[in-house]
């Protein structure tokens, strides 16, 4: 190759490599999302505390569809069951697959309420485990859905730190955080998150706030609506209808 | 300028060229070596998010299940259970969707799974209907008497059983729980208005109970005899009490 040929080319390379980066972020939005629109959704959950009966088919399922290892300790959603003595104490137990189906009955004069209550990440509207993460692996998508770039997380766990509500565990393989992502990947195919799928008792409603129609809208509009922890301000998007005080 | 150049010591020219030849790799390397999801947020956000919707579903979703399955469907519209989501029970059903004919979805049929729902729990709300496995005819299969599509009280009446709750309930607990009594004893309508002088039968001949427990006889698991060589003339209900647990 002759000196002048090799200048030619390193011109034509050093060129395109300008074109390439100077593909604006928009354009590579385009590329990348060719058939779902995110910014014209914005996802919530509502859950019914007097419907969920506490089977935990929601956990089981979530751990299929979205690979959590089985140990009883990882879980992106998780049934808590709440018992109030008469006597103010009270005892909050994880539901655990295995004794879910064994008979439980409570001294009845000692209990003053009992319930179960689902839980998975309230996909906040403004995420302390966001505003925390060192790296920048974790944000907000334009549908509000709260997700964790595997790619980039140091699994530093500031973010599981981070979380009031516990929603985060580090992947013991992956060895990176990982939550519930409302289950994106069906979402966008425009399926249910599989907890709401599968819950027998449709404890769990799933709808997207800029639709007014969604069930979800109807849900908020017609229970009284509470959120996880409001003194904090991260603005939860999973609506509980007949939460009980206790429950934190 | 020329001159300017010729009078340039040589180190420095060497230093200037390597220091150009670094700045051109470095160059290189920021245009085609580091990925642009790492030097542009907006852009590692955008991938991040395609990825974690690429992901493959497990749970398929009632809507395709209804596409092939037109009966359960259509039991399922008025019962109880027309709210249940097919992979609830059946399990993640995808790999099937896809490929309907070798991967078959599992269909519990065994009373461990029924309980997941309908086993008594103190926490569980009020009208939930509920059993308790020890005592709710123990043994039996659920889908002996309910229909899990359509499930409903069963409807047979418990003729016997109003009368002969002693023996039924012994009988719940025996190896022949699930045999039916009209299996054994046949009774005479009339038996229902003047049980005492319109008896049921009894089995008569040896050979009855030789159909499952004589040696050689087909049935597996259940324990056996030569008859020929034992109990001699008498029926076998003279000994073995056929209602009780062990039938001794």
């Amino acid at each position: 190759m002759e000196r002048r040929d090799f200048l030619k080319h390193l011109c034509w390379v050093i060129s395109s490599g300008g074109i390439m980066s100077g593909l604006t972020a928009d354009a590579w939005a385009a590329i990348l999302n060719k058939d779902y629109d995110t910014t014209k959704h914005y996802y919530g959950m509502g859950i019914d505390i007097d419907k969920c009966i506490g089977c935990g088919r929601c956990m089981q399922a979530c751990k299929t569809e979205n690979a959590v290892p089985a140990a009883p300790f990882y879980f992106r959603t998780w049934v808590e069951r709440y018992v109030i003595k008469t006597d103010r104490t009270v005892s909050v137990n994880t539901l655990n697959m295995e004794s879910v189906a064994k008979p439980d009955v409570l001294p009845e004069k000692e209990v003053l309420r009992s319930f179960f209550v689902p839980k998975l990440c309230n996909q906040c509207d403004h995420p302390p485990c966001v505003q925390v993460c060192p790296v920048g692996a974790t944000f907000k998508t334009d549908d509000g859905v709260i997700l964790v770039d595997s790619k980039r997380c140091i699994g530093c766990r500031y973010c599981i730190q981070a979380c009031p509500y516990g929603a985060r565990y580090l992947h013991p393989e992956t060895r990176v955080a990982d939550k519930c992502t409302f289950c994106y990947h069906r979402l966008v195919k425009g399926l249910l998150p599989v907890c709401v799928e599968v819950c027998p008792q449709q404890a769990r409603v799933f709808g997207d706030m800029k639709s007014i129609a969604s069930p979800l809208g109807r849900f908020t509009r017609m229970n009284k609506i509470h959120v996880l922890k409001p003194s904090l301000n991260t603005d939860p998007k999973v609506y509980y209808a007949n939460l009980d005080g206790e429950v934190n | 300028m020329k001159d300017f150049f010729k009078n340039l010591p040589e180190q420095a020219v060497r230093v200037v060229v390597l220091f150009l030849i670094l700045a051109v790799g470095l160059l290189a390397i920021r245009q085609f070596i580091i990925p642009p999801e790492m030097k542009d947020p907006v852009i590692q956000k955008i991938s991040s998010t395609q990825r974690e919707a690429a992901k493959g579903i497990k749970y398929a979703g009632a809507e395709i299940c209804a596409q092939c399955h037109e009966k359960e469907p259509e039991i399922k519209k008025t019962g109880y259970h027309r709210d249940l989501a097919c992979e609830s029970c059946h399990g993640a059903a995808q790999k099937h969707a896809d490929n309907p004919t070798d991967v078959k979805p599992e269909s519990p049929r065994k009373r461990d799974y029924c309980v997941y729902c309908h086993q008594y729990n103190s926490s569980r709300p009020t009208g939930f209907p509920q059993i308790n496995q020890e005592t709710h005819n123990p043994r039996q299969p659920c889908i002996n008497c309910h229909n899990p599509h359509n499930p409903k009280p069963p409807t047979t009446p418990r003729s016997c059983n109003a009368c002969h709750a002693q023996i039924e309930r012994a009988k719940a607990v025996s190896y022949h729980a699930l045999i039916d009594c009209t299996v054994c004893h046949t009774a005479p309508e009339k038996h229902k208005s003047s049980p005492r002088t319109v008896i049921p039968t009894k089995p008569d001949k040896r050979e009855f109970c030789g159909k499952c427990h004589d040696k050689g006889s087909p049935k597996k698991g259940v324990p056996t005899v030569d008859m020929a060589a034992h109990g001699e003339k008498y029926v076998c209900w003279q000994c073995h009490y056929p209602h009780t647990l062990g039938g001794i």
